[in-house]
């Protein structure tokens, strides 16, 4: 009897999977584009990679227990913050921009709001965007050993021509972890067939990125310039690992496709008409601020809330 | 004299109008810079604000309660002007860094809400040094930020290079969301300051002359001396309220009571 029939309150089924699992996932599949950063720029990139993830894990140990509560290094979301924040940094940066990074990022954008799920923006972009002003200098240099030069996307801007296959491969200059775009995308894959992620962000991000070049970006239909515009620079890192961001995206299903496209429009236009070359890290957090908003229109009803009464 | 030094350590610590009340703030995020913008326009509100309140202070019985606030910014609105019109000619430096912030002290909620709050109400030397106190807590809050901001984002500190040559600004602190970092790590110290301090047993947020003139941070939401609106208005509504129904329970139970036989004794209550 007592093995056929169990009394117990809601939810019945349960899932082994934790926050911790997620976020090993993540690293998991950030790892493709993170040795393919070592192996185009060299072990300097390795070094980086490294003080940043310390750097965001000892912040935030400080920080707990500064305040007297429970360490929250394990449930990995330091880890990923540190490693996509990483991934965010031109290679010739010294060892305390991470540092810096890292301390920013933690304490300032995730815990003093509250610790992991209060964040009201990606930390590892929030920080980006700080390093990107204090340090405009340090943040925008591209060079170094391997390659001089501009970016493919600041080679576009200004009227050049590149290199679309090597764009897609990754032998370009960027930040660590940009320039891949095969790498990324088989991390991706991983994260998607685990079912960690779904398509529904990035795909309209994408798409919607996509459209906005054929109509305004002053080249039509022109193949290369849009697949130069995908590969090139942090849209693929950050569609689908920033702008996925289970904390910062909307919750609601048509809020996410709404938030892909805001991601898509606000993209296009700091590309094609800012003053930079590029824009994704700046309307993934624009899109950040914007999240509770849109999760309020688009609230779904419950049932017998809506539509007309008879 | 007591009461002088009392007025001028509420206004510089107990009610710090930027850390404490959270007053101000256009000018606060703004103009903090740098240190000598921050103390300048500290200084120019604190002479503002200790003249306007003086005068207001002085001519507290001859305003009329219906007009005050009109009346307020004419006297801070004259003081202004003046005060702008000296730094245009002695300091055009400052005047210059300051540009558009000094004629907006007209609009300073400091420097109306003292006159609304303390000078409307006290008599004039005590007023001067609330405002003197008010305004010098505003100086040494500005002073703090724009040190901070101007060590960290350009390496300086009133100008003086001070910090070594291998140091590489952190810029993001003299733009705007610089202002906010500052400001919010220096309002949560003095908070903690504040709540170890009650957790100690001290009375931090309490004034000691008594309760009228703290109604800002007051914690007693139902205090009947409020001065935040029209008192006088408000009392009268409240006591026409209370006549009202007294009468009309009168009349009830005189009605109830003798129906008929008693009309005059009704209309006298009436009257």
């Amino acid at each position: 009897m007592s093995d056929l029939m169990k009394v117990s309150s809601n939810p019945h089924i349960r899932s082994k999977a934790g926050t911790s699992g997620i976020m090993l996932c993540v690293v998991l599949a950030l790892l493709p584009a993170a040795a393919f950063g070592v192996y185009n720029f060299g072990v300097n990139a390795l070094l980086l990679i490294l003080v940043t993830v310390a750097s965001c894990a000892f912040f935030e140990c400080l920080f707990c227990m500064i305040c007297r509560k429970k360490i929250t290094l394990t449930d990995g979301s330091a880890l990923v913050t540190g490693l996509l924040l990483a991934l965010n940094l031109p290679v010739g940066a010294p060892w305390w921009i991470g540092l810096i990074g890292g301390a920013f990022a933690i304490i300032v954008v995730k815990m003093l709001f509250g610790g992991l799920g209060q964040n009201f923006m990606n930390p590892a972009l929030g920080a980006r965007c700080f390093l990107m002003i204090s340090f405009t200098s340090i943040m925008t240099n591209f060079e170094c050993d391997a390659y001089s030069g501009a970016t493919p996307l600041a080679t576009l801007k200004a009227g050049g021509l590149v290199n679309v296959r090597d764009m897609v491969i990754g032998h370009t200059a960027g930040t660590i972890g940009e320039t891949s775009m095969v790498a990324i995308v088989l991390g991706a894959c991983l994260l998607i067939l685990l079912g960690i992620i779904d398509l529904r962000i990035p795909g309209s991000y994408i798409v919607s990125f996509v459209v906005f070049l054929i109509l305004f970006g002053g080249h039509g239909l022109d193949f290369n310039f849009i697949a130069a515009h995908l590969a090139g620079g942090g849209l693929m890192l950050g569609a689908f690992f920033m702008a996925t961001d289970y904390v910062t995206r909307p919750i609601t299903i048509k809020g996410q496709y709404l938030f892909g496209i805001l991601l898509g429009l606000l993209t296009g236009i700091f590309r094609i008409y800012g003053g930079s070359a590029e824009g994704v890290s700046y309307a993934i957090i624009l899109g950040n601020l914007l999240t509770p908003l849109i999760e309020k229109i688009t609230l779904p009803k419950g049932f017998g809330k809506g539509g007309e009464r008879l | 004299m007591n009461k002088i030094v009392e007025r001028l350590h509420n206004g510089i610590i107990k009610e710090n109008p930027t850390l404490v009340l959270m007053l101000g703030m256009c000018p606060t995020l703004a103009v903090t810079t740098s240190a000598i913008n921050g103390l300048g326009m500290g200084l120019t509100t604190a002479v503002v604000l200790t003249l306007s309140n003086g005068i207001i202070s002085l001519l507290r019985k001859i305003i009329p309660n219906r007009v005050r606030i009109p009346a307020f910014i004419v006297v801070i609105a004259s003081f202004v002007t003046i005060v702008e019109l000296l730094l245009e000619g002695f300091i055009p430096s400052l005047y210059n860094a300051l540009g558009l912030y000094i004629p907006l002290i007209v609009v300073n909620c400091i420097i109306l809400g003292r006159a609304e709050a303390y000078a409307y109400q006290n008599p004039v030397l005590p007023s001067l040094f609330d405002g003197l106190g008010m305004g010098l807590g505003f100086t040494v809050a500005l002073t703090i930020i724009g040190l901070i901001r101007e060590i960290l984002g350009a390496g300086q500190a009133f100008g003086f290079h001070i910090m070594p040559d291998s140091y590489i600004p952190v810029s993001i602190f003299v733009l705007a969301p610089g202002a906010f970092f500052v400001l919010a790590i220096l309002t949560a110290i003095q908070n903690k300051v504040k709540i170890e301090g009650e957790k100690r047993g001290k009375d931090m947020s309490r004034i000691g002359s008594g309760c009228s003139e703290d109604c800002m941070n007051c914690k007693e939401s139902g205090c009947s001396s409020r001065k935040f609106y029209d008192n006088e208005a408000v009392e009268e509504k409240a006591e026409e309220k209370k006549k009202s129904k007294a009468e009309s329970k009168k009349k009830e139970e005189t009605e109830d009571v003798n129906e008929d036989k008693d009309e005059e004794k009704e209309v006298d209550a009436d009257e």
